[in-house]
């Protein structure tokens, strides 16, 4: 393992100091309980949005917090869930009397641990409390037998909306209803071209050869669903769209939020490359791609690969997204 | 049996979990995310620094105080299920004279609270797993005339040997899951964790 660490136990605490130290104007800390806060938080009579979920994933979610988006966001080790803990601390922290909104990440660990904090939180404080869990992933398909579809990029977009609605002064309740339908009109898949490395695990997760590739991962390192012969990106980009588009299904005449992101290791010329390819399928299926996103917004330490999300968008939608968001990793309108 | 015994069982649990932390690591690269050993690590190094410094008057209140610090120091999946075992174990000793059969009953109370949480079935290639068949053992054991101890070692042997048939299965709960048949081949962490949970009591409890 060569990484720009000290010790692997210190990973996640020293990475929230730089986090505060280069954006002091956005966001401040709990080093204890590895919580980034926005700076203003609590904001009167605003609902708070609170996230969370294993470190690895930068800048979600430490690095979507701020105006027009998250309130706090917890940060667990390096691909593991935070603990009740946090979200108890983060959830007493922001409420401002309006309640508030859990962004939780369809993952066995994460939906426990922040069902224990809503649990804790309502009982202690009586605070008004809902979550939302998102579950995008198009590559689990069988969820009768399965813990489900995974969260995954819908969740960057989902944080960004919400958090525009819920700047306007919107109740929770109604908060809730839009993170429940911005999940529901969302879908993405994702590929790797190599593995990553877990620092306090030392070595990489799985093996790559030279001349394959997994298709269906997550963003914990996991192993995908299948290992394919490595394919021009044309290829690639088809094998991440069609299972998409085919699920909710999109159709001629939809108009979507279309985003191509980066799994931490993969330079941005594949990635605008890859959006070249991702747009011309979505041009001849006749979907219309009302706004973009390309970069590396949910990663996977330094694995190599991309995702693919797409979510189903209103004018409603589309007014929330341009709306203006100042936060250390998403930046516009502010 | 008193606070000595369990503190020296939680003692001894936090030392083997230590030595196998890489090894649980592996487990959880095949078919997870790779951090089941120093998670497990992590965890009960920090209820070994609550035993250092506190002095507990009788064994529910130090397995209690064990269960909150791993649901707050350990996160992921195992945090809330290991936490959720050891506070409703610890609850269900609180008052109770200690015997084959009340120690049966607070394991079976501190599963109960795995099922709860995490909702496994039997086949699903989690800890469950193992921790189903050990109850069964145990059980057993103990209608036979069985001590604590003799007890607790049937309960061990059974629950490697469901730890060694989730080998086969394709998972269905957890992140393994995500990988549908390819799950299949690989021991589940949950349940070789487990097995060291029980192995630990056979050496220490009784």
């Amino acid at each position: 393992m060569k990484k720009l660490i000290n010790d692997p136990a210190d990973v996640v605490s020293e990475a929230l100091r730089g986090l505060v130290a280069a954006h002091p104007e956005q966001v401040r800390v709990d080093l204890e309980n590895r919580i980034v806060y926005r700076k203003d938080a609590p904001r009167a009579g605003k609902v708070g949005l609170i996230s969370g979920g294993g470190s690895g994933h930068e800048p979600m979610h430490g690095g979507f917090v701020g105006l027009g988006m998250l309130d706090a966001a917890c940060a667990g080790e390096v691909f593991t869930s935070p603990v009740p803990d946090q979200m108890m601390a983060a959830t007493k922290e922001v409420d401002a009397g309006a309640g508030v909104l859990h962004i939780v990440k369809n993952y066995t660990g994460d939906v426990m641990n922040f069902e224990m904090a809503a649990e804790m939180a309502a009982a202690e404080a009586g605070t008004e409390v809902q979550s939302v869990v998102t579950n995008d992933d198009v590559a689990v398909q069988d969820s009768l037998y399965t813990a489900g579809r995974r969260g995954v990029g819908v969740t960057v977009l989902l944080e960004k909306l919400v958090g525009a609605a819920a700047e306007e002064g919107r109740p929770l309740q109604e908060i809730a209803d839009l993170a429940r339908r911005v999940n529901d009109n969302g879908r993405s898949m994702g590929m790797a071209l190599t593995s990553c490395t877990v620092p306090a695990a030392g070595k990489p997760t799985f093996e790559l050869a030279e001349n394959e590739m997994e298709v269906g991962i997550g963003i914990h390192g996991e192993p995908g669903r299948q290992r394919l012969p490595m394919a021009p990106a044309k290829e690639i980009a088809a094998l991440l769209v069609d299972p998409v588009v085919s699920d909710l299904p999109y159709r001629q005449g939809d108009s979507v939020i279309a985003f191509v992101n980066g799994m931490g290791g993969t330079p941005l010329i594949e990635l605008y490359l890859m959006y070249n390819e991702v747009r011309q399928l979505l041009d001849s299926a006749g979907i219309t791609v009302a706004r973009s996103l390309v970069g590396n917004y949910i990663t996977s330490l330094e694995m190599a690969g991309c995702s693919v999300t797409l979510l189903k968008v209103d004018d409603d939608l589309v007014r929330l997204w341009d709306a203006p968001v100042n936060t250390p990793g998403l930046r516009w309108g502010a | 049996m008193g606070v000595d015994t369990f503190e020296s069982w939680l003692r001894d649990l936090a030392s083997t979990l230590h030595d196998n932390a890489a090894y649980l690591t592996e487990l959880d690269s095949a078919i997870g995310d790779a951090d089941h050993g120093s998670n497990m690590d992590r965890g009960f190094q920090a209820v070994v620094a609550v035993l250092d410094e506190t002095t507990f008057a009788a064994p529910d209140e130090m397995l209690k105080k064990a269960g909150m610090t791993l649901v707050s120091k350990v996160g992921g999946a195992s945090g809330p299920l290991y936490g959720t075992f050891f506070l409703r174990f610890g609850t269900a000793l609180t008052g109770a004279e200690i015997t084959p059969a009340s120690l049966g009953e607070a394991l079976k109370a501190g599963v109960g609270g795995i099922l709860q949480r995490g909702k496994p079935e039997l086949g699903d290639k989690t800890m469950y797993d193992a921790w189903a068949p050990a109850l069964a053992a145990y059980d057993e054991a103990v209608a036979g005339g069985s001590d604590v101890h003799g007890a607790l070692v049937a309960a061990a042997e059974a629950a490697a040997k469901g730890r060694d048939a989730t080998v086969p299965l394709v998972a269905r709960k957890g992140r393994a899951s995500y990988l549908g048949e390819r799950s299949a081949g690989h021991q589940d962490p949950g349940a070789t964790s487990t097995t060291l949970v029980l192995e630990s009591a056979a050496r220490t409890l009784g």
